[in-house]
């Protein structure tokens, strides 16, 4: 059991994750979407110890990480926000390491699962995950983990729009999508390669299916060339009436040309001192 | 990574134990019979209690220890399931060996035979053992191949630290088995500190970075937690020794070592030293197993703030 | 090799699923309950509802928690030792009933006003604004004045619309987005999806904060921004559109008030008003006739500029004219404001050119035609999609009304107000610009055993309108609508209990509040806050606030400081309407409200609190609350009352499903079986507006038609936007002592500095009132996204979250302290001092240190361990902020507020930090262990 099925066949199933890191506000939807979900579906329960006190803790199958990534050559930090959940590899030593067969790869789809019955909470998987997916039920004593909502994608009770993971269908910014990344043709896949998306840490060589889609380049002052807004001759008051004469031209065309020109001049005159005065007055003012 | 106190009890004591009954074994093939059935039995009983002990403990340490035995069907992917195979079935070789060794039943043609096959029992389950730990990528600390016959060495010496003592008390004791004990001690010494040149030495290959993914844009680092509370990934992988106070326990195993190897010696004229010799190698090999632990950075800590693994 | 084990496709785990409204917090999300065993199992979005569509938040998925939170009150409460020691005893709700009635009778036989009723987190204010009228007492407000009014009102005052519930960017066509002071959690779910659609079509997204977390993380662009600087940065974009004239002059001719006639004599008594004709119309210029015409002339061509002269002599300039005059002074430069706000000049230029550019270069066109207030045909509708949002971080400062104004100003200077890609207002808003409403209370107003001629809250436009004696004192407890905070149209929740304490401007007999967590972090200054609720008169031996009364579900910190505690339910036990004469959850595509159904029982002995606020109000006799017999008018409680009440003829809580046969919308007789049309709607009901009527709605006939014949305005007339507010320029004249009703001196000078008709810009108080060496740095707070105020922490999941918080700064900030991560640091104002524990961090404006809001606990509260990391390691800024300002010349204290809208100054605060001398222990102050209820009993 605990052997991988062989997942290398053309066209094999490889149900996961996209997280879309240009768009997640870590607004922790999808952690407790999926603790609410899966404590009463496949990993039931989820439990919470010293839920009222200091030593307060609980089994999650997803948590979000706030980071600071400080850009190249730029002065500015900037912070990105970072679910974690199981990869669902396809080469996962969770698996392999299992004595008891708890942990297993499924053929079909490829999602990684603990049978909760047969698991003796030895631990050993979570020592293999590098990426620190799988939690240990202290309540249950068993291990826990993402089951990417294998309960709910193909549940019949709901309607095909919410066979999704929970996490997904909860996510207010539209940051996850779920789909199958061995179908080139996917969404999922199609997102992958319009925006490069990665797989963490590709050396472990654990061949993680989720995929994350890397923050956009930032369009601000360190990547913008400046910009400012044309300026005419003259005083920006006096431009702002020649403008706002211009309006008037435009307007239906009720105002004959000569009167306007003469409107203009004779306008100008009047608010030229006009002007001067208020400009020392709110020169007075903050 | 945490070092849980059933996991460091149970691969000293059945190393120990294992190391013991190796030697017996190998005693038993060279010799034959025990040189008393009290003997025989005394030996045998320590070496295959404190196996049990240890492999008892070992359960302590699982959520489900009812279920411990399921962990015997995956001997073809995990160390683990291979370990817990490999030390019930030295159990077999063992007992009957034990039976004959000791004299309790007279087969004298069958003692090396079944001491043989006990010995390498004993190598294969240590071996299995460093396996589980050595077999893990996501450790650098272990990914090593220097784990495997630290494990191994280390069973021999305090197995037979073990030997020179219940020798002594006996009044078996013989030359020969404090040379060996020395050997092996001597071979830990070497093999520890060369395991811990190695671990200081090996790159930390793995970054924040790396883990992330986020190296694409820049060098990264840790903001926020993704809960308050101290989760399971954290207690258990993100246990951190303070370096200094890693340095003065790996000075205290060895200083251990030493003195065991200095009272085994002086044992040659006080044998009943051995004792405290044994007691000092297993004390040291406690030590040690609570810093290969400690010591141990796990990758997943990367997610965790970490700035390499 | 076994098989994989067989793992169930389609398990139904639930019995039952129920639609109801989410209220983890005020976003008002559809959700759909999972039932299993009788019990709560599983809570989603509801794919229907539209505010949500779908998606929760993760507040909102952990309402399981909530609605099962060991913290909940299970039966009322009465004090039987010293307030706030937690010495209660049980009593049941006869008693507690009579007991309220009785103190209640009695203050409403003598002097209604010495009841204080205040009210926190809620959304029935349509009922407890209504109950209080009809009590008598004008001392009523919810938690707008602390919350953010300086929003509201400078967009009422502005444009008859505001952001949030008024209003919100076309997600759909903007392009450009800027967002001002919005940390991750204001409009939750809405934001957050709209932020989603942004990222979609690659629309630029800008937010101006001085802290880069939360939505600011996912942003194209940061401006780190000082606090309370916003106006300069904003200003300095005014300056430089004006000067190169990208600025939608057509929209501002039409649309606005920019044409209008200001009269200029300086030193009189008409300075700075409207120039008017005969029939009180407000007056433009006609360029076509060189005269005056009346602003709503179809046929006349304004001038949009100039200074004319009247038949009469009197000297007149344009509204436009006064308004580019100011920003294009030289102060007002990119160059200018630079080092003051933090942002660099050439960033502003940018941002400038860029809003010019989505703006007119990219602008849309929708083909749809339509028909303007004038009558004139449109074949198209033209978009601008530049779009803005603002929230606390403006409106939390005491320069935070003419602030909010100023953005406004920069969004109709764009011609974005309800155009596609701009910002669009939800139904009802528009309103008149101010709605019409004016508040109640002056003397003579309120009287024994009489009802208020009108609502407590309301819009003043003249010192006429003020709640003061013929000696400018205020009328309110609060303060409101006195000369302290004239446009104070939310009331000042925050001086409630100080005033209160300290009898100023007089002593109450009762204090009754909802939902309002007062004695902790709605509380600024909370050490003395606790002192005022603890008074006692040294004459008297009895309390100087007699009598509190006090309604909420859980053990919160306010709950030990009440002499009566009324037991509400949770969100998911019990009817609410979500309704348009209140808070409503309408969409820019049309009117919406809502309901809440009981989707469990209690099984606790709690009611209610709008069930019981109507039975008081039955036993009371009040008005409407009873009928001709005296029996109760509603024996069904709340839920009777959402079906049955009408506000006026037609008009009730909810607008769908009206009338006999259900089929009504917005008017229509009362429906018996409406809350059960709503529940099979999905305890929804939303109205699409035609196409025509989407956009435009201030001056979009066919919209103004509908929306009288609705009930959501009076009159069809257009909504005019007032970039020139002429209710200011009165009060300002006020305090130039013109007329009859004038400030006392003492108030003049703050008067006419801070009643400026067009925005400008000043200091926030607090800064300018401490030294700067001594305070040199700015310390706010932000919503986390998985907590609401303090109801979170007694949430095992979310409290796993976030349990404590950090003072998280700058890390070249903390060097220059010495102080490294995790030191443990005392933080001092002018008011005083606190320890916590220092996080470091790249994303914060170095001057700026600041904190996750209400996330510290007092210790024992919330059915939390004494211990607990809340209570231990966690703190509030509260203890620091003061509610009064320092003394000016005079001794008088103003409280902490803005001048003009009295909206709290939470964010003005001003400190210095220091690494602790002592590096072990907990934060500080603690307070001593709440006891007496629930776990701590
Ligand atoms: N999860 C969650 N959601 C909530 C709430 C909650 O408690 N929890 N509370 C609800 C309530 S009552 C409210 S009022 C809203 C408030 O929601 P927001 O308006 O987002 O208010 P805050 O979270 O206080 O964040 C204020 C922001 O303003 C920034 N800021 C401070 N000073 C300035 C300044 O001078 N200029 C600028 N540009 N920015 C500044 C701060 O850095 C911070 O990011 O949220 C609502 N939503
Ligand atoms: N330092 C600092 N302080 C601040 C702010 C800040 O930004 N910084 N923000 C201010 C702002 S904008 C606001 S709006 C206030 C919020 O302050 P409050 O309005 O006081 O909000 P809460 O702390 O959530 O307290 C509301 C109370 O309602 C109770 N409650 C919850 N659900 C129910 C229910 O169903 N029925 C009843 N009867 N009670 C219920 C809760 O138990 C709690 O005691 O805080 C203000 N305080
Ligand atoms: S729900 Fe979406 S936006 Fe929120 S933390 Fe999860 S991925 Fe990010
Ligand atoms: S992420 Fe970890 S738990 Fe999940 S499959 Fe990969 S190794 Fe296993
Ligand atoms: S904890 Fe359970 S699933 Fe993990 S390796 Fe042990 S038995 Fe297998
Ligand atoms: S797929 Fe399901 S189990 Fe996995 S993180 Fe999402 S909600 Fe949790
Ligand atoms: S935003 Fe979240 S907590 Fe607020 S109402 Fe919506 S789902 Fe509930
Ligand atoms: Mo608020």
């Amino acid at each position: 059991m605990t052997t991988l099925p062989d997942t290398t066949r053309p066209g094999q199933k490889k149900l996961g994750l996209v997280i879309d890191l240009d768009t997640c506000v870590g607004c922790q939807a999808c952690a407790t979407s999926c603790k609410e979900w899966n404590t009463q579906g496949y990993s039931a329960p989820l439990n919470d110890w010293d839920a009222r006190g200091a030593d307060h803790s609980g089994s999650w199958l997803n948590r979000i990480h706030g980071y600071e990534v400080k850009e190249k050559g730029q002065a500015q930090s900037r912070i990105v926000n970072f679910p974690r959940s199981c990869l669902h590899c396809e080469t996962p030593a969770c698996v392999t390491v299992c004595p008891t067969g708890a942990s297993y790869k499924r053929a079909e789809d490829g999602i990684v699962l603990v049978n909760p019955d047969m698991c003796i909470g030895c631990k050993l998987c979570s020592w293999a995950c590098p990426y620190g997916a799988r939690e240990y039920d202290e309540v249950q004593g068993v291990m826990k983990k993402c089951t990417l909502c294998v309960d709910r994608i193909y549940n019949e009770n709901f309607l095909p729009e919410d066979r999704i993971p929970a996490c997904v269908r909860a996510c207010p910014t539209g940051a996850r999508h779920f789909g199958d990344l061995g179908d080139p043709a996917s969404a999922v896949s199609q997102l992958v390669a319009a925006r490069g998306g990665f797989a963490l840490l590709p050396e472990m060589d654990y061949k993680p299916v989720n995929r994350y889609l890397p923050p956009r380049p930032r369009r601000d002052a360190t990547t913008l060339a400046p910009e400012a807004l044309p300026r005419g001759d003259g005083s920006a008051m006096d431009r702002l009436f020649q403008w706002a004469d211009g309006l008037l031209a435009g307007h239906a065309g009720t105002a004959p040309a000569a009167r306007k020109v003469s409107r203009v001049a004779a306008i100008k005159r009047r608010v030229k001192s006009a002007v001067a005065a208020v400009k020392s007055k709110s020169r007075g003012k903050k | 990574m945490h070092p849980a106190y059933s996991v460091i009890l149970f691969t000293t004591a059945s190393g120990a134990g294992y190391g013991l009954l190796a030697l017996l074994g190998l005693a038993g093939a060279q010799h034959g019979q025990a040189s008393s059935t009290a003997f025989g039995i005394t030996a045998m009983v320590l070496a295959l209690g404190l196996i049990s002990v240890g492999l008892l403990s070992s359960t302590f340490h699982l959520g489900r220890p009812e279920r411990a035995w399921r962990a015997f069907s995956q001997w073809r992917s995990s160390w683990l399931s291979r370990e817990g195979v490999a030390a019930v079935l030295t159990f077999l070789p063992a007992l009957a060996f034990g039976v004959v060794w000791s004299g309790l039943y007279e087969a004298p043609q069958f003692i090396a035979p079944l001491g043989i096959i006990t010995a390498v029992m004993c190598a294969i389950t240590v071996f299995c053992t460093a396996q589980i730990y050595a077999s893990l990528k996501t450790i650098r600390a272990w990914h090593q191949s220097l784990t495997a016959p630290v494990y191994l060495v280390f069973a021999l010496a305090t197995g037979a630290a073990l030997l020179a003592a219940l020798a002594a008390v006996f009044g078996r004791f013989q030359p020969f088995q404090v040379w060996l004990g020395l050997a092996a001690l001597a071979a830990v010494l070497v093999l520890k500190a060369l395991y811990w040149r190695a671990i200081d030495a090996a790159p930390r290959s793995h970054t924040m970075e790396a883990a992330t993914g986020l190296g694409r844009i820049g060098q990264v680092s840790q903001w926020e937690v993704p809960h308050t509370a101290i989760n399971f990934v954290q207690k258990e992988m993100g246990y951190v020794v303070a370096r200094r106070h890693a340095a003065r326990l790996r000075l205290m195993v060895l200083a251990l070592l030493l003195a065991a190897m200095l009272l085994l010696l002086v044992s040659l004229k006080a044998p009943l030293l051995a004792l405290v010799a044994a007691a000092l190698a297993f004390t040291a090999t406690m030590v040690e197993r609570w810093l290969f632990f400690a010591e141990a950075q796990h990758v997943s800590t990367l997610f965790y703030g970490a700035k390499t693994a | 090799m076994s098989a994989e084990p067989h793992v169930t496709r389609s398990p139904k785990s639930w019995d039952e699923i129920k639609t109801t409204t989410c209220y983890m917090c005020a976003c008002r999300c559809g959700i759909k309950v999972y039932l299993k065993d009788g019990r709560v199992s599983y809570i989603e979005g509801n794919r229907d509802h539209p505010v949500n569509k779908g998606v929760i938040c993760g507040k909102g998925s952990s309402g399981i928690k909530q609605h099962y939170s060991p913290a909940r009150l299970a039966k009322p409460l009465l004090r039987v030792g010293e307030r706030g020691k937690g010495a209660f005893k049980e009593i049941e709700w006869d008693e507690a009933l009579t007991l309220a009635t009785s103190w209640l009778s009695e203050v409403r036989r003598t002097d209604p006003k010495r009841l204080a009723f205040f009210t926190g987190r809620d959304q029935s204010q349509g009922l407890t604004g209504w109950w209080a009228t009809q009590f008598g007492t004008p001392n009523y407000a919810a938690h707008g004045g602390f919350c953010s009014v300086n929003m509201a009102a400078a967009g009422l005052y502005t444009f008859g619309g505001a952001f949030w519930e008024f209003g919100e960017p076309d997600w759909k066509h903007t392009k450009y987005f800027m967002l001002f002071g919005v940390a991750e959690d204001h409009g939750s779910n809405p934001i957050k999806m709209g932020l989603g659609k942004l990222k979609e079509r690659g629309a630029k997204f800008v937010s101006v904060n001085p802290i880069r977390t939360g939505y600011s993380a996912i942003a194209d662009e940061w401006v780190g921004i000082r606090p309370g600087t916003d106006g300069l940065f904003v200003g300095a974009l005014i300056h430089e559109l004006l000067a190169a004239q990208k600025i939608d002059g057509e929209y501002l001719t039409r649309f606005t008030n920019a044409p209008w006639l200001v009269v200029e004599k300086p030193g009189t008594a008409e300075h700075g008003l409207l120039a008017r004709d005969r029939d009180g119309n407000t007056l433009v210029w006609d360029a076509a006739t060189r005269a005056p015409a009346s602003a709503l002339s179809p046929t006349a061509t304004p001038a949009l500029m100039g200074r004319f002269t009247l038949k009469d002599g009197r000297r007149v300039a344009t509204s436009f004219t006064l308004l580019a005059e100011r920003f294009l002074g030289d102060d007002w430069k990119p160059e200018a404001v630079a080092d003051r706000c933090g942002v660099p000049a050439a960033s502003i230029k940018r941002i400038a050119a860029e809003l010019a550019r989505v703006a007119f270069d990219e602008a849309i066109t929708l083909d749809v035609p339509w028909t303007d207030h004038l009558g004139r045909r449109h074949d198209k509708m033209v978009g601008r999609p530049v779009s803005m949002h603002g929230m606390r971080g403006i409106s939390a400062h005491s320069n935070g009304f003419h602030t909010c104004r100023m953005i406004h100003i920069l969004q109709i200077l764009l011609g974005t107000i309800d155009v596609p890609g701009g910002y669009r207002y939800k139904a009802p808003y528009p309103k008149p610009i101010p709605p019409g409403i004016k508040p109640t209370g002056k003397p003579g107003q309120v009287k024994p055993n009489t009802a208020l001629p009108g609502p407590p809250l309301g819009f003043v436009t003249a010192p006429e309108d003020l709640l003061i004696d013929e000696h400018g004192a205020p009328q309110r407890l609060d303060k409101a609508f006195s000369w302290d905070a004239p446009m104070s149209a939310h009331g000042l929740m925050h001086m409630v209990i100080t005033n209160a304490g300290l009898r100023d401007p007089y002593g109450i007999d009762v204090l009754f509040m909802y939902m309002a967590n007062m004695s902790w972090n709605s509380a600024m200054n909370v050490p003395d806050t606790l002192k005022y609720l603890t008074a006692k008169d040294e004459k008297t031996g009895d309390y100087v606030i007699p009598r509190i009364i006090y309604a909420d579900s859980y053990q919160s910190e306010m709950v030990y400081y009440a002499d009566l505690v009324l037991p509400d339910t949770t969100y998911l036990e019990r009817w609410d309407c979500i309704s348009l004469l209140d808070r409503p959850i309408s969409e820019p595509d049309g009117p919406a409200d809502s309901i809440r159904q009981p989707v469990v029982e209690p099984d606790r002995d709690v009611r209610p609190f709008q069930t019981v606020l109507l039975d008081l109000g039955a036993r009371l006799g009040l008005n409407g609350m009873v009928k001709e017999d005296g029996s109760p008018r509603y024996p069904g409680g709340y839920a009777d009352y959402i079906v049955n009440h009408e506000r006026t003829p037609g008009v009730g809580p909810l607008a769908g499903f009206r009338g006999a046969d259900g089929k009504a919308e917005g008017k229509g007789a009362p429906n018996p079986d409406q809350l059960k049309r709503y529940i099979e709607h999905g305890c929804h009901w939303f109205h699409e507006l035609p196409e025509h009527m989407k956009y435009y709605k201030h001056v979009n006939r066919d919209y103004l038609d509908w929306a009288v014949g609705f009930g959501f305005l009076g009159k069809a007339d257009p909504i005019i936007f007032q970039l020139y507010s002429e209710p200011f320029q009165k009060f300002r004249l006020a305090a130039e002592g013109h007329g009859s009703i004038v400030p006392p001196t003492e108030h003049r000078a703050r008067i006419r500095d801070h009643f400026d008709p067009l925005p400008f810009w000043y200091a926030p108080f607090e800064g300018e009132m401490v030294k700067a060496e001594d305070f040199p740095l700015h310390a706010v707070t932000q919503r986390p996204m998985a907590m609401y105020h303090s109801w979170g922490s007694q949430n095992d999941w979310l409290r796993q979250i976030l349990g404590r918080n950090w003072l998280y700064m700058a890390r070249e900030t903390a060097a220059a302290k010495g102080i490294a991560d995790g030191d443990w640091v005392t933080v001092t104002s002018h008011h005083g001092q606190i320890r916590a524990q220092a996080r470091l961090m790249d994303g914060v404006e170095p001057g700026t240190v600041w904190t996750w809001n209400a996330i510290g606990k007092r210790s024992g509260a919330w059915a939390l361990d004494a211990d607990a990391p809340e209570a231990k390691q966690g703190f509030l800024l509260n203890h620091l902020i003061s509610e009064l300002l320092p003394e000016r010349g005079g001794g008088y204290r103003y409280s902490n507020s803005d001048p003009v809208t009295g909206q709290a100054a939470w964010y003005d605060l001003k400190v210095r930090i220091e690494r602790a001398a002592d590096q072990s222990g907990e934060a500080d102050p603690q307070f001593p262990t709440l006891t007496g209820i629930g776990r701590t009993a």
